[in-house]
């Protein structure tokens, strides 16, 4: 029976790199695949491909790919990555360049484009927004990109022409995983359990260590080995579409059916409807068995044929968030922490600093929970509260006055104030809208070295 | 007996959106937590941070629940001033709660 290995080697743009190089080593892989593409970075590689036309994908591209390429290639590993960011075509050159620097030969690079939507935007002014009152043409002089999210039908044209590494733009993170296992077995949309099956492998790999035991330890309660030299995740899949998730021999970490389960529902909502541009993945009847130890068994996903329309992010620059912390010790702390945070906000009507909102935490008592859970957690004594003001403005002036009030709690604020810092953020947020999937046509390029 | 002594939970965002999963270590304390621990309940506990609907799944397959909060990331992950934006600690709260 026909197997294929996929292994998941980044959970996000700055992961762990070694923990990726052991999977290509030592993981006997057929894909790795590195999902690096957060919602916002969109928004930022794009200003810096508008800034130089050579950049705009994912920041640690280079560093990731001078250490994965040659293993990769030793081991006879196919990558493919949402790395590209908005600019797959400059990524690829980039990842020619660590090739030749580092004398490997024969691989076939190719760049999978046409997410970006930016063009179209004009088309689409009167569109609802997904997520809050409004249309997408009120932010018309806020845009900074417009992404969809796409299928794997690129990625699989990619394989088909022999392509070794595979690097896209915003595709959705499964995809990743399914299409590699599409262009293997040769499943579309009428295998609906093998899809589903495909889906649910990508989610539980999308998301690196996640899966593996990280994110997960809680000492007294669930014990996790090894931490430090936590092993990411590989899915074995044979032409039934059954799979099982596994990790590296003597790596750290858990493979468990527990870890399985709180991975699965991660950032799901409806199990029994995942909306993905491939399909609508269905996991309401999904159970892991486990076969051994670091071995889990998965079986029971499916799917509900092809949502119509694609998903498309749109990044908009929307405000500054100045961030103001200054912490308090002894028995009075609390009260302290209060005072100072009272006249924080006082100050800034004072000194008529234009904002929209504000925030006041106590670091230690309050800001995760807010008030009810906080009292209903805590025994009533703190030794130690650190203050957190947030301050939302629509320009960067108005933030460094914010900013500048921060640091003048020290000498102006209670006694006994310590460790104060300041942040400005300009914040690119990210709304959505819906398009014709039709409407969203997808290219694939290559290079060969 | 809190939740903690019986189960364990991830919490997930998206936008303005909080999921908190909820799962027994024992599936035969399924049953009894789909009895107990309601949707109702849960917006209860976290109405100083949930402003919105929670919608409860009930996951069979893996006996376990998925709690969604609506407005409930203060604003959404990328522009909320609460300092745990994608609100990671919530499912550290739940667990909390008494069964």
């Amino acid at each position: 029976m026909k197997k294929v290995r996929i292994g998941g080697g980044a959970g996000f743009a700055g992961d762990r790199v070694d923990p990726a190089v052991t999977l290509i080593e030592k993981g006997k892989l057929d894909y790795i695949i590195f999902e690096c593409l957060a919602e916002r970075t969109i928004g930022l590689a794009r200003q810096e491909m508008l800034a130089d036309p050579t950049k705009g994908y994912s920041r640690l591209l280079e560093y990731r790919l001078s250490q994965v390429l040659k293993p990769a290639k030793e081991h006879g590993v196919k990558i493919i990555t949402n790395m590209g960011a908005v600019n797959p075509r400059a990524a690829v050159a980039k990842a020619m360049e660590i090739a030749r620097e580092q004398g490997i030969t024969g691989l076939k690079f190719a760049a999978v484009t046409g997410d970006d939507v930016f063009d179209t935007l004009d088309q689409h002014w009167e569109d609802p927004i997904l997520e809050f009152p409004g249309k997408v043409g009120d932010w018309k002089d806020r845009i900074v990109s417009a992404n969809a999210y796409v299928d794997a039908s690129g990625i699989i044209e990619a394989l088909k022409n022999g392509a070794d590494v595979v690097i896209t733009g915003r595709v959705s993170d499964p995809t990743l995983t399914l299409a590699p296992l599409c262009y293997e077995y040769g499943w579309t949309l009428e295998n609906a359990d093998q899809i589903g099956q495909c889906v649910l492998a990508g989610h539980l790999l999308e998301c690196g260590g996640q899966v593996t035991g990280g994110y997960y330890a809680d000492p007294g309660y669930k014990e996790v080995e090894d931490l430090d030299n936590l092993g990411f995740p590989l899915v074995e899949f044979d032409e039934t579409g059954r799979f099982f998730l596994t990790k590296v021999e003597g790596t750290g970490g858990l493979v468990s059916v527990d870890t399985c389960k709180e991975q699965m529902l991660y950032e799901i909502h409806n199990p029994a409807a995942y909306l993905t541009p491939d399909c609508i993945a269905d996991f309401s009847k999904v159970r892991f068995t486990q076969e051994g130890k670091d071995r889990v068994s998965a079986w029971g996903a499916t799917s509900h044929g092809l949502p119509q329309t694609l998903k498309v992010n749109v990044c908009y620059r929307d405000s500054f968030i100045t961030d103001c912390e200054i912490s308090y010790g002894g028995c009075n702390a609390l009260e302290r922490a209060r005072l100072a945070g009272d006249m924080f906000l006082k100050r800034l009507d004072r000194l008529g600093v234009e904002y929209t909102e504000t925030r006041v935490d106590y670091i230690g008592y309050n800001s995760l929970y807010k008030d009810k859970l906080a009292a209903y957690l805590s025994d009533g004594r703190w030794g130690e509260v650190r203050l957190h003001v947030a301050v939302r403005t629509e320009d960067r002036a108005n933030a460094v006055k914010v900013s500048n009030e921060g640091d003048s709690i020290y000498t102006n604020g209670p006694t006994g104030g310590g460790g104060a810092t300041m942040r400005i953020s300009e914040i690119i947020s990210v709304f959505s809208y819906f398009v014709p999937r039709e409407s969203v046509i997808q290219q694939v390029t290559y290079e060969v070295i | 007996m809190k939740l903690k002594e019986i189960c364990h939970s991830r919490t997930g965002d998206k936008g303005d959106i909080s999921n908190i999963s909820l799962i027994p270590w024992d599936e035969a304390d399924y049953p009894m937590l789909k009895e107990k621990v309601t949707a109702e309940r849960v917006k209860e506990y976290f109405s100083e941070i949930c402003k919105g609907a929670v919608t409860r799944y009930e996951v069979d397959g893996i006996c376990a629940l998925n709690f969604v909060m609506e407005q409930a990331l203060g604003g959404g992950v990328l522009r909320s001033l609460v300092m745990d934006k994608h609100g990671k600690a919530l499912s550290s709260a739940l667990l909390e709660m008494e069964l």
